[in-house]
C-alpha cells in the first residue's frame, strides 16, 4: 500500500538522521573542548540515538519493519536515507556547533508539526521528543550567540561555519518525489517545503541576535541526494565503525 | 504467601523500588508508574521512562518485577506505557523535598511549556541562594542540568523540568 510505503520512507529518513547525528555527537565524548561540552554532546548523542530507536520501533511495530537493532546496524549504505549534513565529519568545533544549531531547530520544527499528525504514533512520540529537544536548541542558541560575540576571530569562524553548513542543512528538507503528495494529502505532516520555510523563520532571529548573516536562501543550492540513498564518502566509514561490534555476531543477544 | 493483594498493596511495594540514578527516589516518587492491573494470579504494572533515551529503563522494569514478586509472592509483568509520556510535573512534592536533601535542585512546577528563563536563578540546594546561573543544560545523566551558585561558590545539579 502506498500510504504505508510513504510513512516508512518518512520514518526512515527521520530516524537515520537521528542515528547518524547521534553517532557524530558521540565522537566528541572524551574530546570536548571543556568538560561541560563533552557532557553536552554525549548527552545529546544519547537523546538522538534514543529518538532513532523510538522511530525504528514504530517501523517495527506498526509497519512490519525489522527489529530496530538489525535495521540500524545491518543495512547497506544505499538503504540509508540520512541527509548529507549529518554525515559530515565533526571537523572543528565551530562546524559541529553550527550543524547542531541548524539540525536541532529543523528537528524541533518537524516534531512540532507532528503533534497533530494523522498518524497516531507520531503524535505520541512528538509530544515526548519536543520537550527534550528544547534543551538541545537552548544549548545551541547559547553557544551560537556567545561565540559570535567573542571577538573577531571567533565571529569569523562562526560566520564561515554558517556559510559552509547552510546548504547542507537545507538538504534536510529534501522531499520524496514519490511519496510527498501522499504524506501531505493524508495529513501525516505539512510537507518539506513548509517545514523549510518555518525553519528559516525560526533560525533567522537567533542569527540576527548573534550578528550572523544568513546567506540569501535564493542563492542556496540544497545538498540533496541523501534521501534517495546517494551519500557522501563520509557515510560508509561511519557505518563500518558504528556497526563494528554488532556485526561481529549479529545473532548475539545483549 | 496468603496475603490478599490489592492495588494499594502493589503501590506500597512499588515505593520500595528505587531509581538507580537517584537512589533516594522510588518509582512512585518520580511519577513513573502509570497503571496497575490485578489479573488472575498476576499483577501488571505500566511504567514510563523520564527521558526517551533513558538507559536504565529495562533495569528499572526488572527491579520492579523482582521487588514486587518478592514482596507480594505473585507473578508480575512490567510494560512500558506508550500512551503516556513523562513530565516533571508528575514528580510528587515529597520527591522534590528528598531530591533537595540529596543535593539536587528539584524541577520547578511548569505551567504550560518550558521556557529557557525558568532555568535561571534556580535556588541552590546547598545554601538556598538564588544568585545562581545555568552552566550547562546537560549533566551527569540525561535528566540533570548543571548550575553554579555565586553565593556559596559551588556547582550543583538540577533535575530538569520537562514538559
Amino acid at each position: 500500500m502506498s500510504y504505508n510505503a510513504a510513512l516508512t520512507d518518512l520514518i526512515i529518513k527521520m530516524a537515520d538522521d537521528e542515528l547518524i547525528q547521534g553517532h557524530r555527537n558521540s565522537e566528541w565524548t572524551g574530546l570536548g573542548p571543556v568538560m561541560e561540552e563533552d557532557i553536552a554532546f554525549s548527552s545529546m548523542a544519547q537523546d538522538k540515538i534514543g529518538h532513532a530507536w523510538a522511530l525504528y520501533r514504530i517501523l517495527h511495530e506498526n509497519l512490519e519493519g525489522k527489529d530496530p537493532d538489525t535495521f540500524a546496524f545491518h543495512r547497506p549504505e544505499k538503504d540509508f536515507k540520512c541527509s548529507h549534513l549529518v554525515e559530515m565529519p565533526n571537523e572543528e568545533y565551530g562546524f559541529s556547533l553550527m550543524r547542531h544549531f541548524l539540525f536541532d531547530h529543523a528537528e524541533a520544527i518537524r516534531y512540532e508539526s507532528l503533534l497533530d499528525s494523522s498518524f497516531e504514533p507520531f503524535r505520541i512520540l512528538s509530544k515526548k521528543v519536543k520537550g527534550e529537544l528544547k534543551y538541545h536548541t537552548l544549548h545551541a542558541n547559547a553557544w551560537i550567540t556567545q561565540l559570535s560575540q567573542a571577538g573577531e576571530d571567533s565571529y569569523q569562524r562562526m560566520q564561515a561555519a554558517l556559510n559552509n553548513t547552510v546548504a547542507l542543512a537545507a538538504g534536510i528538507f529534501e522531499a520524496s518525489p514519490e511519496y510527498e503528495d501522499t504524506l501531505v494529502t493524508e495529513r501525516v505532516y505539512p510537507g518539506e517545503a513548509i517545514l523549510y520555510q518555518r525553519w528559516l523563520d525560526r533560525i533567522y532571529p537567533i542569527l540576527v541576535k548573534a550578528s550572523l548573516n544568513l546567506p540569501d536562501p535564493k542563492t542556496i543550492t540544497p545538498a540533496y541526494g541523501g534521501r534517495q540513498g546517494i551519500h557522501t564518502p563520509y557515510l560508509q566509514p561511519l557505518l563500518k565503525e558504528m556497526g563494528e561490534v554488532f556485526n561481529l555476531d549479529a545473532e548475539a543477544s545483549w | 504467601m496468603s496475603q490478599t493483594i490489592t492495588i494499594a498493596s502493589v503501590y506500597e511495594a512499588l515505593e520500595h523500588v528505587m531509581d538507580p540514578e537517584i537512589p533516594v527516589l522510588s518509582v512512585i516518587d518520580l511519577g513513573m508508574i502509570t497503571g496497575v492491573d490485578l489479573g488472575e494470579g498476576e499483577v501488571h504494572v505500566k511504567m514510563i521512562p523520564t527521558f526517551a533515551a533513558c538507559p536504565a529503563v529495562s533495569y528499572i522494569q526488572q527491579r520492579i518485577k523482582t521487588v514486587l514478586e518478592q514482596e507480594l509472592g505473585i507473578a508480575v509483568t512490567v510494560t512500558v506505557d506508550k500512551e503516556a509520556h513523562w513530565q516533571s510535573n508528575r514528580m510528587t512534592s515529597a520527591a522534590k523535598e528528598k531530591l533537595q536533601h540529596f543535593g539536587i535542585a528539584p524541577p520547578q512546577v511548569l505551567a504550560g511549556e518550558m521556557h529557557a528563563e525558568i532555568l535561571l536563578a534556580v535556588p541552590c540546594p546547598h545554601c538556598g541562594s538564588k544568585e545562581t546561573y545555568l552552566r550547562s543544560p546537560f549533566g551527569s545523566t540525561l535528566c540533570r542540568a548543571i548550575h553554579f551558585c555565586k553565593s556559596c561558590g559551588q556547582v550543583f545539579e538540577q533535575f530538569k523540568p520537562l514538559e
